[in-house]
């Protein structure tokens, strides 16, 4: 690629965690059987009109705050005009003359240490249906479930140059988002859905190529392939004298390459016009100030916060607020124990190697901070030892157990009593003369033999460290 | 019963000197009988009218209907929906369309104790002037059948004229309201846009669209409003009124009145037989305390119509995109994709005048053309806006024709439909500035048909409008169509 550098511009498709569709009171949640999220409006009937849903809004501003976006405080609804079946009024209202954000940034690392990724605009729209083709010709069928989901497209500048800006950006994207509590971001479920302009111009110059949009893009690594893909295609094209196509693409994940899908002389006159059933959308002082004062701590306060206040390692700190959910599970904890460190490993450790097992994603924790925090004080009080604590925060992982209740139950704490220690350490001594003839010949591995047994003889509730100690002085 | 107005039939209902069952049948025996000359209603279902009337007449003894209205038949022109019974927008592509809701206006309709009698015929989709596009066949106007009634709410103007209902709604995105009402000699009243919920009004034009009323009078037409209009959350586009006191109506309300009368109305289009009505109902203002004058709305007379027919098609184009046989409504009987659904759906369910104005509305917002014609055509909007603003700073109401002349004949309009379209030169200024105004019957043509004048007034002051209309009203009583005495 030494001559050509690539220039990537992103729009990015998000659904918004709303409880009702953008325009009418019909229920967002996922599945359900088809058409039962349905009503006039969102079928499109005749007499039925769109009302603009506020918290769509405000998600919408929170993302464009979050985003050093600048805030429409007029914006407008427009009417994007197509045919087609998943469309009940063969129109789309979105936002093209006004969108509700303009001219923002987000951060990335990149190769060359932080960068700023340019977001032209956030425009709010709405969602279309899914049509549903049946196999041998048996027609096709709608499903108007998804009609009328709240929408954010967010369009970056050409800002990117490569597959991993690309990913980085679109993570920062999405963490924020998903800070937020303004959607759950599934590129997989196509609750986020990327679509990359690519071009690529010889290395140094100012101006752009010809560019191609590509679609169908459900994972990162579909992106990245595509990107890479892409380039490589484009590359061809150029060096061997030849034109890119103004052309807009669909990725084949299967196939690993992409198909046109339509070139530009194809492109469709979408007719826009602003949409007449709904009025302007004023977003005043007082609200816009009232959405950013609800904006939580996002990920980049939360780690610089971190490092001065819990002084955890940077690998700690990214794993610990790479979700909202898992660090506010943190904090919770932190604040009823006082450990940090204890915290963060029990729950980069144990929780996250238990939540992989289980088959879980990003999703929450289910049990309470306050039985983990319970746990920690446990064993820095030596209650139990680390090996039981262990099998009890399995107990609190799957079961939210109280671990002292757990404990005390199940017998599992741990021996304290001096006396009670110190004659089963005897007793383990008269029960094995020969390990002891060893040991006080010289032989320093049977030492080690002595202690096993009488852990196990305390069936592993005893503190390792006081058995030595009490081996050592019986054996003297 | 079909001499009397909507409140004379509300009264004799609580004074119990009929019952709300008796009034509907009376009605119902009406267009029975009656209906077959004009063509006035495209649905009418009897048991569904008596079951309703019944159950009003119920509440009506429970007392939980007290109001003026309660018990009273009414009309509805078939654009506006009411549950259960079939909505056509006299097109082809929904005439089997029954939605499953009601309009809000017919609900608040029906919260007033009124019984819907049936759905009444007009030009498709209400586009046109003189309900000849209905794919139901054209109304023929009560005063001469072998006129038109008007468009687009014909039906409900010439139900209202005929006697077969007391009261009908309209819809009004051009005039269809008001100069149906002139062309049948009643009352015809196109509030300020905004104050009737266009929920479950079909749209036509959504920046334009308004529902109104076709009355035998002022007092009746004001009732009816009074009963719809409220703030609606389902409409985005409602507003809530401004009125503190609407009743009585003043008898005094055109008494120390500024009135205007823009001179380009009175020129061009209007004939002279119109010209001479607006003069001499201008006299009778004057005699009851009015000051009239001349003023000039030049930006209005030359730029209304185009302006409103580009913004109309433009808006029209889009609203009926969603049309398509997919969903519900007629669909063609074979196709091989869904393109070819959508061509054949929309080529044979559609009727001419709204493919025109589809196709019109489609090319004036696409690529190349935008900037030219549908932006050009909202400025324009603006500046007639501005251009009213500036009026009602020193005038209370602006007076003029509802029409340019009385009905014209059957067959003569469609032909010829840039013509047609310059007809309604005093009617659309009034949605593209939302003003309320009303029509009210102005004596015979030498013909012998209604002609019709207009009062308009600022958005929202329709307690002015209405006191005028009805000062006016008691000087020049509501005309008498000779088909109720022959009948």
């Amino acid at each position: 690629m030494g001559e050509y550098e690539t220039v990537i511009g992103l729009e990015v498709h998000v659904e918004l965690a709303t409880k009702s569709k953008i325009f009418c009171g019909c229920s967002t949640a996922f599945g359900g059987e088809p058409n039962t999220h349905v009503c006039p409006v969102c079928l499109g009937m005749p007499g039925a009109l769109p009302v603009l849903n506020q918290k769509a809004v405000e998600y919408a501003v929170a993302v464009g705050l979050s985003a050093h976006c600048e805030i429409t405080r007029v914006s407008y609804f427009d009417r994007k005009n197509y045919f087609y079946p998943d469309n009940p009024q063969n129109y789309q209202i979105s936002q093209l003359y006004y969108p509700i954000c303009r001219n923002g940034y987000l951060e990335i690392e990149g190769e060359d240490g932080t960068k700023k990724i340019g977001i032209h605009e956030i425009h709010l729209e709405e969602d279309a249906g899914k049509l549903i083709h049946e196999e041998n010709g048996g027609g096709s069928r709608i499903d108007y479930n998804r009609s009328g989901v709240p929408l954010i497209e967010i369009v970056s500048e050409p800002d990117l140059a490569s597959a991993g800006e690309v990913i980085a950006y679109l993570e920062q994207l999405r963490v924020t988002i998903q800070y937020l509590g303004a959607s759950d971001c599934k590129l997989q479920e196509g609750s986020m859905r990327a679509d990359v302009n690519l071009s690529l111009r010889k290395a140094g110059e100012a101006g752009l190529g010809v560019r191609t949009e590509m679609k169908n893009l459900s994972s990162f690594r579909a992106i990245a392939q595509a990107i890479a893909h892409e380039a490589k295609r484009q590359e061809e094209i150029l060096s061997g004298g030849g034109r890119v196509v103004q052309e807009t693409r669909r990725w084949d994940e299967n196939e690993g390459c992409s198909y046109s899908m339509r070139s530009k002389e194809d492109a469709k006159d979408y007719r826009y016009f602003p949409e007449p059933d709904l009025p302007p959308l004023v977003v005043s002082d007082e609200w816009m100030e009232e959405i950013r004062g609800r904006i939580p701590e996002l990920r980049e306060e939360k780690k610089a916060r971190y490092r001065i206040e819990y002084g955890l390692s940077e690998y700690d700190i990214g794993i610990l607020t790479e979700s909202r959910q898992m660090a506010e599970f943190f904090e919770d904890t932190v604040s009823l124990c006082r450990r940090p460190k204890e915290t963060a490993n029990w729950l980069i450790g144990e929780a996250m190697r238990l939540r992989k097992e289980s088959g879980g994603g990003n999703g929450y924790f289910s049990f309470s901070p306050k039985h983990l925090a319970g746990l920690i004080r446990m064993v820095e009080a030596g209650e139990v030892n680390r090996t039981t604590a262990k099998v009890v925060f399995e107990q609190i992982f799957r079961q939210d157990v109280d671990p002292e209740v757990y404990v005390k139950e199940h017998g599992l704490g741990m021996t304290g009593d001096a006396e009670e220690l110190r004659e089963a350490v005897r007793q383990v001594l008269e029960q094995n003369p020969q390990p002891v003839a060893d040991y006080k010949g010289g032989k320093e591995k049977a030492f080690g033999f002595l202690v096993g047994q009488s852990m196990k003889a305390t069936k592993g509730k005893a503190d390792p460290g006081k058995i030595r100690e009490l081996l050592k002085d019986l054996l003297s | 019963m079909r001499e009397r107005t909507a409140r004379e039939i509300g009264r004799g209902i609580r004074e119990k000197r009929w019952s709300a069952p008796e009034a509907a049948e009376e009605f119902l025996r009406e267009i029975a009988g009656r209906d077959s000359q004009y063509g006035c209603f495209i649905t009418v279902d009897p048991e569904l009218v008596l079951s309703q009337a019944a159950a009003v007449q119920r509440k009506i003894e429970k007392g939980e209907y007290t109001g003026p209205l309660a018990g009273v038949p009414i009309a509805v022109k078939d654009n506006i929906c009411a549950d259960g019974l079939r909505t056509t927008c006299a097109s082809r592509m929904l005439q089997d369309f029954v939605p499953p809701y009601d309009a809000e206006a017919v609900k608040r309709m029906k919260e007033a104790g009124m019984v819907v009698l049936g759905k009444t015929n007009l030009d498709e989709f209400a586009m046109g002037s003189t309900t000849e596009t209905s794919a139901f066949g054209s109304t023929k106007n009560p005063w001469n059948p072998e006129h038109v009634p008007g468009g687009s709410s014909g039906g409900s103007a010439a139900a209202v004229a005929a006697g077969l209902v007391p009261a009908a709604l309209g819809s009004d995105t051009g005039g269809s309201v008001r100069q149906p009402a002139a062309f049948c000699g009643v009352t015809g009243l196109k509030p300020t846009y905004g104050t009737v919920s266009r929920y479950g009004l079909v749209a036509y034009a959504s920046s334009l669209d308004v529902i109104g009323v076709i009355g035998r009078d002022i007092w009746d037409c004001a009732l009816i409003w009074d009963a719809m209009a409220a703030l609606d959350r389902k409409d985005s586009t409602s507003l809530t009124r401004s009125d503190k006191q609407m009743f009585p109506l003043s008898d005094q309300g055109l008494a120390g009145k500024k009135i205007g009368i823009p001179k380009e109305w009175l020129e061009g289009e209007a004939d002279h037989e119109m010209a001479a009505a607006v003069e001499s109902a201008a006299g009778i203002m004057e005699k009851l305390g009015a000051k009239i004058q001349e003023i000039r709305l030049p930006l209005t007379a030359k730029y209304a119509v185009p302006a409103y027919y580009l913004i109309a098609c433009a808006e029209a184009s889009s609203n009926l995109a969603r049309f398509d046989g997919v969903k519900y409504g007629y669909r063609t009987g074979e196709y091989q994709d869904f393109h070819e659904l959508y061509r054949k759906t929309r080529s044979e369910g559609f009727g001419s005048e709204a493919k025109r104005r589809m196709l019109l509305g489609a090319f004036v917002l696409s690529a190349g053309h935008y900037e030219d014609y549908y932006r050009k055509a909202c400025e324009a909007r603006k500046r007639i806006r501005g251009e009213f603003a500036g009026v009602f700073q020193d005038f209370d109401l602006i007076l003029g024709p509802a029409a340019p002349s009385g009905a014209p004949r059957l067959g003569e309009s469609l032909g010829r439909p840039l013509q047609m379209y310059r007809r309604d030169i005093h009617t659309v200024a009034a949605n593209l500035a939302g003003l309320p105004a009303v029509s009210l019957p102005a004596g015979l043509a030498q013909n012998g048909l209604p002609l019709g004048i207009q009062l308009m007034a600022a958005p929202l002051a329709e307690k002015t409008l209405f006191d005028a209309a009805a000062s006016y009203q008691k000087e020049v009583p509501a005309l008498v169509c000779p088909c109720r005495k022959e009948a």
